[in-house]
C-alpha cells in the first residue's frame, strides 16, 4: 500500500518539479529579456561569441551537411526511379532539406557541439564564483556573460543551417548527377520551379531562428542555474543537450503544423 | 588586438557566407524569379482544370513559354477561366492557338499545353483562347474504358 503511494509521490515530485523548472526558465527568460539590447553595447564580446558558437561549429555541419545530401541523393534515386520520376530527384533532395532537414539537424548538431560547450563554460565560470566576482564589482553578469553568449547561439543557428541545407543540396546533385546520371538540368529545373522563396526557404530559415532561440536559452540557463559542484556542472551540460534537442524536435513539430500542414 | 581583429574577420566572413547561402537558395535556386514572369496575358475557359493551380507552367512544344497566373470560377457559365501570363519573347502566338491540360508523367504536375493554330493575328494582352480541352481525369478515363468493356 505503502509503495503505491510513494510511486504516486515520487510522480509527483516529478512533475513539480518539470514545471518548477520551466517556470524558472520562464521567468529567467524574462529576466534576459531585459539586458539583450543593451549587451550590443559591447559588440565584440558577441562577435568572439558568434566565433565561439558559429565558426567553429562549420566543420561538423559541412561534413555533416555533404553527407545528409549524400544519403538523401541515393535514397532519393532508388524510391523515384521505382516511378520513372528520377528527374525529381533535385526538388526532393531540396525541399526535405530547407524545410526540414537543414533546420533540425544542425539545431541539434549545434546544441550538442556548441550549446553543451555554452552551459559547460558558464557553470564553470559559475563553479569557480567568477560570476560573484563581476557582481562584487558591479557588472552585471547576464549583460557582461550571459547576453552575448545567448545573442552568439542563437545568430549562428540560421546561418548553420542556411550553410547545411546548401551543401547538402550540393551532397544531392553530386551522387545524382554526377554518380548516378540523373539529367543536369532537370536537378536545377525541378528545384526552381517546385521551390519557394518565401515558404520555403523562408519558412525554413524562420524555423531555424525559433531553434537557434530556444537552444540558446536553454544553454546559458542551464550553465546559469547549475549547481556549483563539479557533478552539478556535468548535469547541466548534460540536461542542455537533452533539453534542446527534444525542445527542438517538439517545436519543430509544432511549427511545421502550422506553416505547412493544411 | 591583432587576435581579436582575426576573429572579428573570420566571424565577418561566416555571417556572409550564410546569408549567402539563405539568398542564393531563396533568390537563385527557388522558383522566386520565375513566379513573377512579366508578358502578357490571355485567359482560357475550361470544363475541368483539374490539378491545376496557380504557378502551373504553360508550355508550347514542352518548353515553358509562361504560367498560370490565377484561376477562378465564372459564376454563369460553371467554367473555370485561367489566367495565364506569357513571356513577351512569344508573342507571336495565332489567335486560333488550342489550349489543353496535361499530365507531366503519369503522376506528375499538370500544365497548360498550347498548341499553335495558323492564323495570322496573334495574341494580344486580354484575349481570349476559345479552343480548349479540359484535363483528362484519371478515373473517368477508366470508367469510360471499363463500361465500353462491359457492353461488348
Amino acid at each position: 500500500m505503502s509503495r503505491v503511494v510513494d510511486a504516486i509521490a515520487r510522480l509527483g515530485r516529478m512533475v513539480i518539479g518539470g514545471v518548477r523548472h520551466a517556470g524558472s526558465m520562464a521567468l529567467f527568460a524574462v529576466e534576459l529579456a531585459w539586458v539583450l539590447m543593451p549587451s550590443w553595447a559591447r559588440p565584440r564580446d558577441i562577435f568572439q561569441q558568434v566565433y565561439a558558437a558559429g565558426v567553429l561549429s562549420l566543420v561538423i555541419i559541412i561534413v555533416a551537411g555533404g553527407f545528409v545530401g549524400l544519403v538523401l541523393g541515393l535514397q532519393g534515386y532508388n524510391i523515384l526511379s521505382n516511378f520513372n520520376a528520377s528527374e525529381s530527384l533535385g526538388v526532393m533532395v531540396a525541399l526535405s532539406l530547407v524545410r526540414e532537414l537543414g533546420p533540425v539537424v544542425a539545431a541539434l548538431l549545434f546544441a550538442g557541439r556548441a550549446g553543451s560547450a555554452i552551459t559547460a563554460e558558464i557553470a564553470l565560470m559559475k563553479t569557480t564564483e567568477q560570476l560573484a566576482a563581476l557582481e562584487m564589482m558591479a557588472v552585471d553578469p547576464l549583460r557582461r556573460v550571459i547576453g552575448p553568449r545567448f545573442w552568439g547561439a542563437m545568430i549562428s543557428v540560421p546561418l548553420l543551417a542556411a550553410l547545411f541545407s546548401m551543401v547538402g543540396i550540393i551532397g544531392g546533385y553530386l551522387i545524382g548527377v554526377v554518380v548516378l546520371g540523373v539529367d543536369q538540368a532537370s536537378y536545377w529545373g525541378q528545384i526552381a520551379e517546385q521551390m519557394e522563396a518565401w515558404e520555403d526557404v523562408g519558412g525554413g530559415a524562420i524555423k531555424s531562428l525559433a531553434f537557434g532561440a530556444v537552444i540558446a536559452l536553454i544553454a546559458v540557463y542551464e550553465g546559469y542555474r547549475a549547481e556549483p559542484t563539479a557533478s552539478g556542472m556535468a548535469r547541466a551540460t548534460t540536461q542542455t543537450v537533452v533539453l534542446s534537442s527534444l525542445a527542438v524536435l517538439g517545436l519543430d513539430f509544432v511549427m511545421t503544423a502550422f506553416m505547412f500542414g493544411a | 588586438m591583432n587576435v581579436q581583429r582575426g576573429v572579428e574577420l573570420v566571424v565577418g566572413v561566416f555571417v556572409l557566407a550564410g546569408i549567402a547561402a539563405l539568398m542564393v537558395m531563396a533568390l537563385q535556386w527557388s522558383n522566386f524569379g520565375a513566379s513573377r514572369v512579366s508578358g502578357y496575358e490571355i485567359t482560357a475557359r475550361f470544363d475541368n482544370i483539374g490539378g491545376l493551380t496557380v504557378q502551373s507552367p504553360v508550355k508550347l512544344a514542352g518548353l515553358t513559354i509562361g504560367r498560370v497566373d490565377s484561376i477562378e470560377l465564372d459564376s454563369e457559365t460553371f467554367q473555370a477561366e485561367v489566367h495565364m501570363v506569357i513571356d513577351d519573347r512569344y508573342d507571336n502566338l495565332p489567335t486560333d492557338s488550342f489550349a489543353n491540360i496535361y499530365t507531366a508523367g503519369l503522376l506528375g504536375a499538370q500544365y497548360v499545353e498550347i498548341s499553335p493554330g495558323g492564323a495570322l493575328e496573334s495574341l494580344e494582352d486580354g484575349d481570349r483562347i476559345t479552343m480548349t480541352q479540359s484535363a483528362i481525369i484519371l478515373e473517368s478515363v477508366v470508367s469510360k474504358f471499363l463500361f465500353d468493356k462491359a457492353k461488348e
